[in-house]
């Protein structure tokens, strides 16, 4: 018996030890560890934190859609997507709603494409109020809330504002119905009308593969100070300038257009992947809205992102520090570039590239099919999860009605 | 869609324009409602037309100018130049390099709609910025190299045989510029025929390098054959060099006028006890001799690799293990060689070029402990007379060499052998002190077409004289009015002690 114990003692002394050391070994290696201000949370498993209950929509508001027209799995967007497919498979999935702590409506509000493949969100809102009253009137956890356990993911320019021009998505607001759930988008900028307290804010989605098959050898030194590649001026929208960006790429450009350490165009060669791999800044300024896919390039690529978006909320901010991976740069400052990015400290630059390198890091940013851990769609469980337990105060009387079904322009009350 | 957006815009913009106005008339005075929106509609209209005829929407402007409410700075300048700010904004910059600096004040700052595009009074580089962005990127590419490349570099022990004469200084800077480029450490060993110099000194003292000067006592000799066979005997020198002061790094036998490529030198680290790089040879000096050489080059392919150019090196099965050599072929050159240094003709090399090889200078230190079995300690071999011809000599088992260059398929080094006549003359130390003088006519001073001596017991009869003077072509041409006939002989003495005069 006095062995036995003895034995024990021993295994966990030994097992203690070896935790210590593992974690010393981690700190000695080349990245650091990503510690935001909700904490170490990004190597979090959601599994056995929180439920999730998807709804059975007729097939008209999702697969429907995707077969009218494919493009939706590869563009910006397909975030939607491809989260619904994650969480039909995935062990959070409950099939009781009983016991599920977050509903899913699986609504693909971005997938009307035009010719071109830019999303048109004319019809959206009027989609997305037609699925919430399927759910309200076939099950009860609508009304039992007022959608306050729901979550919804817009991934589109404004998110649930519905409309990819500022103003007229300002004018709009976020759709009324869903003013009590938690909203899973990509834009983000503090103050502003389409932003909504408690939302999740995800990167917009970057094809996995194809970033892949673009990596070269890491040993391939970096020889460019400041990539860009993308347009300055829309000629098309905003011939004069100074509306696209709020000025800030045409700034850029008038700038630093004869600056030979910035390596500015609106060519796309095919070498875009690689040339990032090979920079060590690379521009990520707002366009007609503050997010872009080239905060998850440069992530992926390890260049350091030079965020030029004023008030901008990047995605998964509590769990990753921002400010001290990238670098920010208010929108007035445009004309000092240069003199801000050659006066950060050599360590600090040295850190944020460490950091960069961190794969937990990457992994974060991406969508990979099939999923694998630590990766965005975990991290948005992980957001979800950490918004648990739900307020008592969420839950409505019976009888109680808090949404206004009717608000909004005309336009959108019509059935869809 | 974009396009779509900007009509929609348009067209709601005096919708808004039209209906905010309406309603402020009705409230202010009933009798001018009418003569205002005419007024509007006319304005508008006249508007149109500008923007028409300038190109660009000058009403918004005029709109924009007019009824903007109160907004930040940024707003109300068009293509304007942030003038004096700029260089006390500089100075107060640091806060802004910081995200947390972005305070929120209560309500958003950032507005939509038309901004100014900034741009400072001088949009060009400056140039101690410049400088500080290079200082950061050769920073982190340093950085990169510690975390992805060679973990623990070994320093680099170059030998270079070397000699006095015109063509040094152009190969031996190459080889000094190659090694200072080399990332890591370099023990530079040079070791020269005839003796040290001060010519060789001064030269490889530029380099800023850890350079060991040796002498080796006996003169180069002319013939290629024989130099082949001292250049060997000379590295074999430093050789025991590094085992006297027992060197630790990496041994690579830098021939002056080879041509190096930095991946070599990365690749190098690689090596454990003995590796072998192939090797390019260029031996034909281009021309019409490249086409015969790839003429016969079809014929020997297992020889030569597809390309013309012959490769000395390792060759490997498909599982990346040596199976054997590709070794210099000297049969189509046969007719062609040169036999002695300055002669126009091509170079060869031998079987196997001490180049190719890479040792570990622990290989030929004595009593270490861990040295592998299969090499022979350095003073058995290399006896008086003996001839190495390649380290290969070291090994009792040719086949412990590890092949290099991704086996034998990447040529990171080139061979080649390019030197000026044995007799030839240049400045010492290529200063001209004292400044050149105005020359003899050329037409008294017969360009040399014999080549020099030999050391041959072959006695060449030299029909046309070399190295004439000035006084012995006046007395010529004094005589020559007299008597042809006794002219011959004294003219033959003449010649003679300027011949032995102006030999090497």
């Amino acid at each position: 018996m006095r062995n036995w114990r003895c034995v024990f003692s021993m295994v966990v002394y030994f097992a203690f030890c070896f935790s210590i050391e593992a974690y010393k070994f981690q700190r000695t290696q080349q990245t650091e560890r990503i510690s935001g201000s909700a904490g170490d949370v990004l190597e979090d498993d959601p599994v056995g934190r929180l439920k999730v209950f998807v709804y059975e929509l007729p097939s008209k508001y999702n697969k429907k859609i995707l077969q009218k027209d494919p493009r939706c799995l590869t563009h910006m967007f397909a975030a939607e997507i491809y989260m619904h497919r994650f969480l039909l498979s995935s062990p959070v999935r409950t099939l009781n709603p009983e016991e599920a702590d977050w509903f899913y409506t699986p609504v693909y509000t971005t997938c009307d494409l035009t010719p071109n493949g830019l999303p048109l969100p004319f019809k959206s809102p009027r989609m997305m109020r037609s699925a919430i009253q399927l759910i309200s009137s076939n099950w009860p956890y609508w009304n039992r809330t007022g959608g306050a356990d729901h979550f919804f993911i817009v991934p589109h320019d404004f998110g649930a504002c519905f409309h990819y021009q500022e103003e007229k998505a300002i004018e709009r607001g976020i759709l009324t119905l869903l003013q009590r759930a938690t909203l899973v988008q990509t834009f983000g900028q503090r103050n502003h009308v389409c932003l909504k307290d408690g939302s999740i804010m995800i990167p917009p989605y970057a094809p996995p593969q194809k970033m892949q098959t673009h990596l070269i050898p890491p040993s391939t030194p970096r020889s460019i100070f400041v990539y860009f590649r993308g347009l300055f001026y829309d000629v098309g929208n905003d011939p004069e300038g100074g509306y696209y960006a709020r000025g800030a790429r045409a700034s850029v450009w008038e700038n630093f257009k004869n600056n030979p350490l910035f390596d500015i165009s609106t060519e796309h060669p095919s070498t875009y992947y690689e040339d990032m791999q090979r920079a060590v800044f690379c521009l990520c300024p707002l366009g007609w809205a503050p997010w872009s896919p080239r905060l998850v390039e440069a992530v992926i690529f390890g260049c350091i992102p030079v965020i030029i978006a004023d008030d901008i909320v990047l995605p998964f901010a509590d769990a990753i520090p921002w400010e001290d991976i990238g670098v920010f740069v208010p929108e007035k400052d445009v004309p000092k570039l240069d003199t801000i990015l050659t006066s950060i400290p050599i360590d600090e630059i040295l850190r944020k590239q460490r950091l960069l390198g961190n794969p937990s890091m990457k992994q974060a940013m991406l969508f990979p099919q099939p999923a694998q851990p630590r990766d965005a769609f975990h991290q948005i469980l992980n957001g979800l999860a950490r918004k648990l337990p739900h307020d008592k105060s969420v839950y409505l009387k019976p009888g109680e009605t808090i949404l206004n079904w009717t608000a909004g322009p005309v336009g959108d009350l019509k059935p869809w | 869609m974009k396009q779509l957006t900007a009509l929609q815009q348009q067209a709601r913009r005096s919708n808004s324009f039209r209906s905010a106005s309406l309603p402020l008339d009705t409230s202010v005075d009933g009798a001018i409602k009418s003569p205002a929106t005419i007024f509007w509609l006319v304005l508008h209209g006249l508007c149109c037309l500008i923007s028409l005829v300038l190109g660009f929407r000058f009403s918004r402007l005029v709109f924009f100018l007019f009824f903007s409410t109160s907004s930040p700075s940024a707003t109300t300048n068009l293509y304007s130049a942030l003038h004096t700010r700029l260089p006390s904004s500089i100075t107060t910059s640091p806060p802004a390099v910081n995200g947390t600096a972005v305070a929120v004040d209560g309500g958003s700052r950032v507005v939509v709609g038309r901004h100014g595009i900034l741009i400072r009074p001088w949009p060009h580089p400056d140039p101690a910025e410049v400088m500080k962005a290079h200082h950061i990127i050769e920073r982190v590419q340093r950085e990169q190299r510690i975390q992805y490349g060679v973990k623990s570099p070994r320093t680099v022990i170059a030998i270079t045989p070397t000699y006095v004469r015109t063509f040094q200084t152009l190969h031996l800077t190459g080889v000094m510029h190659s090694l200072m480029n080399v990332p890591y450490d370099v023990v530079w060993i040079v070791v020269e025929a005839g003796g040290t110099t001060n010519e060789t000194a001064a030269l490889i003292s530029k380099s800023g390098l850890k350079t060991v000067h040796i002498g080796f006592n006996a003169r180069m000799p002319i013939l290629w054959e024989d130099r082949h066979k001292m250049e060997s005997q000379m590295r074999f020198h430093a050789l025991r060099y590094v085992r006297e002061k027992k060197l630790d790094g990496i041994v690579v036998f830098a021939d002056e006028s080879n041509m190096h490529s930095m991946e070599l030198f990365d690749e190098i680290q690689n090596v454990e006890w003995i590796g072998a790089v192939p090797v390019g040879i260029l031996p034909h000096s281009g021309g019409s001799e490249g086409v015969e050489l790839s003429a016969v080059s079809r014929e020997d392919t297992d020889k030569n690799e597809n390309s013309e150019m012959p490769v000395q090196g390792p060759a490997c099965n498909s599982s990346n293990q040596l199976v054997g050599w590709h070794t210099f072929n000297m049969l189509p050159f046969m007719k062609r060689r040169a036999r002695y240094v300055g002669d126009r003709a091509v170079v060869l090399p031998r079987k196997l070029e001490w180049a190719g090889f890479i040792l570990n200078s622990r290989l030929v230190w004595k009593d270490v402990e861990d040295k592998p079995a299969w090499v022979k300690d350095l003073d058995m071999v290399g006896r008086e007379g003996e001839d190495i011809e390649s380290p290969m000599s070291l090994l009792e088992n040719p086949s412990v060499v590890e092949p290099l260059g991704s086996c034998g398929r990447k040529i990171m080094l080139w061979w080649l052998r390019v030197e000026a006549r044995a007799d030839s003359k240049f400045p010492a130390r290529w200063i001209i002190d004292p400044p050149l003088d105005v020359t003899v006519p050329a037409k008294h001073t017969p360009w040399p077409d014999a080549p020099p001596e030999l050391p041959t017991p072959v006695v060449k009869v030299i029909s046309i004289p070399e190295n004439t003077e000035k006084r012995v072509a006046k007395r010529s041409r004094k005589r020559s009015s007299r008597s042809k006939r006794k002219r011959v002989p004294k003219v033959l003495e003449e010649h003679v002690s300027t011949r032995h005069s102006g030999d090497n």
